[in-house]
């Protein structure tokens, strides 16, 4: 039988999954922002995971990178959002369809 | 821990995270994706680190969702025609998904139960960011100030 | 002193060197700065040469030497000499001596010539050379100078060069010496090969001291022929002695200094000098190679005397006379009697230069006329040259007691009797002291008595510059006999090193009497058979020479030189004439289609490289560009600008990377 950890990976595979899919199949380029913050947040899952089931140190390391990593990403967020108004304001759209000037 | 809890929140969690991949509608994606993390946090507070759950709720759902919000009311006019599904993006979701789960299933060595741990305070965690954790935490600090300045200049009107 | 002079023997042929690079610094109407130049240069030389004469007195057998070293190549040195010894020290006072007089006879005789600058310039540069060539103790040194004054005697013969006829002798002169200088060469190179060094002598080691000579062993024969292909080439020995009546080309100071007195010299006083080389190995005083010189010697002194007669050119005549004299000397050096030779030799320079030099006056005075027929009475236009030539005729026949070359004469006359292998070279001699008496007088005659004819009708006598040396010239071959007498042999000593008493009784001798009696025959019949030349006698017309009138045939064969000049011509020049010509064919189709073929297949091989290129290598190229300008475009297809596409592939990667490190745990 699968132990409890396993099952938390798992779920934890399932909202990464779940991350990638929103980010590869919405049209609106906030909803790659919102993939990568749920892959991000499924990372941590991973992370808070391992930490439960193993060896207690001090200080609890998995605890701080998960922390760290929440930070990050809001910086990360804030910057993305950012991006994508400035990038609105300048083509008029934000559909990832037609932001393809990189093409080449 | 309690599995009943634990898989009705997992379902939940999960369930937002597909609602948020999928709508249709911007907004009830935007919220489905804060119900994604409401989940996340309830299952952070199951596996005993309540202090890294409560701050996923503060920062992420009052945070980021709500820029997230923002920034789909101020983006609103291109609502563009429905693309259909994303079958390779499915597809790929999928694969990404059944990996993982067999390297997961695959490794004997995460088949472990749950060992005995005493409370995760927020002193400890306190502690810690203090003496072992400072230089990444004015990194962090340093991070949030440039990622801040960064955000306002790269909107701000160019109205010279 | 005389250490100075031993030491500093260079300067000797230096200083006509020197003069003759001064002078022709100088623009070219500057004639008295270039006769003083010259003259100054030659007074020099003959106190120096004074000097290094009494410096041999001193001490009998007297020889010093002064080597140096021109250039080292790897252990060996290239070593060249100097040396004083009493065979050098009279050639050098004769040669300064009697070069004196030529150019202070030159001064008036070419006062009226354009480039009387070069003139003096060229004689001081022969002077040098001479001087080199006789001082030198080395073959090669020796054969540097000798081959300098055959481009001296080069540049003279054909001085007046808008004459073809002078360019034309100047190079047959130079082609034929050439011809015996290969021999010197060729006999120089195997000297060294045989005895390691060219030094005549090195304190012992030199080649012709005894140790060289032994390491020459039986090449001695062969070493001392090639070396007298040489001597038989400067001396006009037959068969190399048809440049010597052509040089008379020459204006007639040249004549008497280079073809008279000095250079043609050269030949003798190089057999005398290597004469140990002649003598190795002599049985009774007999070599083979000594042997050769003698019947040389004695074929060209009879042949020259025969032409002589019918020669109507009066300087033709002397010429020819020269070649049987140097003939003479051969003969006396071949017998052994080395010092007879030298004796004969030296005498020769004085009187033969003063017979030229008389020449000279005499074609002056008849305004270059050089026609003995068309002379005649010139005794009492030109009482001077008379007598000086008078002098120097008796010299010449060998007119015994008073005059120097009847001593020689008769000392050559001496040894030659006394020579083991053959008594032939005596009567022929013998025959050839007669011969030289009976042309001489005929000259005389005709040039000198009997009436005036067409030039001499305006004569007059020579101006006093060209009359003085005359004077003294005649004075020396006087004056030379009494050195040379048998009573005191005071110059025979000198040369052989022996011991000298004067001593009257061997003035008393048979071939004294013999001499006189051949001589006088030889005038007799001289007299007796041109006291009526020039002048119509009977049948014979006057300017028919009487010989040809009584012996027309004989007389065409000795006037045309015996056809030798001919004979060559057909032979030898018509031989050259075809190899030039075929060396001509060969170069123009064989080898410049040779080179030509190279060249083309050069071409061919260029033209091959440059279609490879064009073809093969520059299509490569651009097809290799083509291909990779596809690839890029190909590989910018992937950069589609889709954010979610590039997403997609990190994805992938990572998926594989997480299954690929999943399964290999």
């Amino acid at each position: 039988m699968t132990s409890t950890l396993q099952v938390v990976l798992i779920v934890s595979a399932a909202l990464f999954s779940t991350g990638l899919l929103a980010a590869l199949s919405r049209r609106h380029a906030i909803f790659i922002l919102i993939g990568i913050e749920m892959m991000l947040g499924a990372a941590n899952l991973n992370f808070i995971a391992f930490w439960r089931f193993s060896p207690q140190s001090q200080p609890p390391t998995g605890i701080m990178i998960a922390i760290f990593s929440i930070a990050i990403a809001a910086a990360e967020a804030a910057v993305g959002l950012a991006l994508v108004i400035a990038v609105y304001r300048h083509y008029r759209t934000t559909n990832v369809d037609h932001l393809d000037q990189l093409k080449g | 821990m309690s599995s009943v809890a634990f898989v009705l929140i997992a379902v939940l969690t999960l369930a937002a995270a597909l609602a948020a991949a999928t709508l249709q509608k911007l907004m009830h994606a935007t919220l489905s994706f804060a119900l994604t993390f409401v989940g996340v946090a309830a299952l952070f507070f199951l596996l005993g680190a309540e202090f890294v759950g409560l701050v996923l709720v503060f920062v992420y759902i009052g945070a980021v969702a709500v820029l997230v919000v923002f920034t789909i009311l101020l983006t609103r006019r291109d609502v563009g025609k429905d693309r259909g599904v994303n079958w390779g993006g499915a597809f790929l979701a999928v694969a990404m998904f059944g990996g993982l789960t067999w390297a997961i299933l695959k490794t004997q060595s995460v088949a472990i139960a749950a060992p005995h741990i005493r409370a995760l305070t927020v002193r400890r965690i306190g502690e810690a960011l203090m003496t072992s954790y400072v230089w990444p935490l004015q990194c962090v600090g340093l991070l949030l100030t440039a990622a801040l300045i960064g955000a306002l200049v790269l909107v701000m009107e160019e109205k010279r | 002193m005389s250490r100075w002079i031993i030491d500093h023997l260079w300067l000797i042929p230096a200083v006509p060197f020197a003069a003759s690079l001064a002078i022709l610094s100088l623009p070219n109407g500057r004639h008295k700065g270039a006769a003083a130049l010259a003259i100054a240069g030659q007074i020099a030389a003959l106190v120096l040469s004074f000097f290094a004469f009494l410096s041999t007195l001193q001490v009998s057998g007297f020889r010093a030497v002064q080597n140096f070293t021109w250039f080292t190549f790897g252990d060996h040195a290239l070593r060249l000499g100097w040396v004083l010894d009493p065979l050098a020290a009279v050639m050098l006072m004769m040669i300064t001596l009697v070069g004196l007089c030529i150019f202070i006879f030159s001064t008036g005789y070419m006062a009226g010539d354009r480039n009387f600058v070069r003139f003096f310039a060229y004689l001081s540069f022969f002077s040098g050379a001479m001087l080199g060539l006789v001082l030198s103790n080395s073959l090669l040194l020796l054969f540097i100078c000798w081959e300098l004054v055959g481009l001296a005697s080069y540049l003279l013969i054909g001085f007046w060069i808008e004459r073809p006829s002078a360019a034309s002798a100047a190079k047959k002169a130079f082609i034929t010496t050439r011809i015996g200088d290969m021999g010197l060469f060729l006999g120089l190179l195997w000297l060294y090969g045989r005895s390691g060094t060219l030094l005549f002598y090195d304190g012992g080691n030199g080649c012709l001291e005894s140790a060289g000579l032994a390491m020459l062993g039986a090449s001695a024969m062969s070493i001392a022929l090639l070396i007298f292909c040489g001597a038989v080439g400067k001396s006009g020995q037959f068969p190399l002695h048809v440049w010597l009546p052509d040089a008379m080309e020459g204006p007639t100071p040249v004549s008497a200094l280079i073809h008279a007195a000095t250079m043609v010299a050269a030949g003798v006083f190089l057999v005398a000098r290597v004469y140990p080389i002649f003598s190795l190995g002599a049985i009774d005083g007999v070599t083979s190679s000594l042997t050769v010189v003698v019947w040389i010697g004695v074929t060209t002194a009879l042949m020259a005397a025969l032409i002589a007669i019918a020669q109507a050119d009066i300087k033709r005549i002397l010429a020819y006379s020269t070649v049987s004299q140097l003939g003479l000397m051969m003969v006396s050096l071949g017998v052994g009697g080395v010092a007879a030779g030298m004796m004969h030799l030296l005498a020769h320079g004085f009187f033969k230069a003063l017979l030229f030099l008389g020449a000279g006056s005499v074609i002056h005075g008849c305004h270059h006329e050089q026609d003995i027929r068309k002379m005649g009475g010139l005794r009492r236009l030109m009482p001077v040259t008379f007598a000086t030539y008078a002098i120097g005729m008796m010299a010449l026949s060998g007119v015994p007691l008073f005059f120097s070359g009847g001593w020689t004469k008769e000392e050559i006359l001496h040894v030659t009797e006394h020579w083991p292998a053959s008594r032939l070279p005596y009567y022929f001699l013998l025959a050839g002291v007669v011969l030289t008496a009976l042309y001489m007088t005929r000259q005389i005659i005709y040039v000198f008595f009997g009436d005036r004819r067409s030039a001499s009708r305006h004569a007059h006598e020579s101006p006093r510059v060209m009359t003085m040396p005359l004077i003294v010239l005649s004075s020396c071959a006087i004056l030379f006999s009494i050195v040379l007498t048998p009573a005191w042999p005071w110059l025979y000593g000198y040369l052989t090193n022996e011991p000298v008493h004067l001593e009257f009784a061997r003035l008393i001798q048979p071939t004294l009497f013999l001499s006189l009696v051949l001589v006088g025959a030889g005038v007799a019949v001289g007299i007796w058979m041109y006291r009526k030349a020039g002048t119509k006698d009977r049948q014979r017309p006057a300017d028919t020479d009487p010989l040809e009138f009584a012996q027309p045939q004989l007389f065409r064969f000795l006037e045309n030189k015996m056809w030798i000049d001919e004979l060559y011509a057909r032979t030898v020049i018509a031989f050259s004439w075809m190899s030039a010509r075929l060396s001509d064919w060969m170069d123009r189709h064989f080898w410049d289609r040779l080179v030509r073929g190279v060249g083309a297949i050069g071409q061919l091989f260029g033209t091959f490289t440059a279609s490879v290129d064009e073809r093969g290598i520059n299509p490569g190229v651009d097809e290799t560009t083509v291909g990779t300008r596809g690839l890029g475009r190909l590989m910018s297809a992937a950069h589609s600008g889709q954010i979610q596409t590039y997403l997609a592939v990190i994805a992938i990667g990572a998926l594989a990377l997480l299954l690929f490190y999943a399964w290999l745990a």
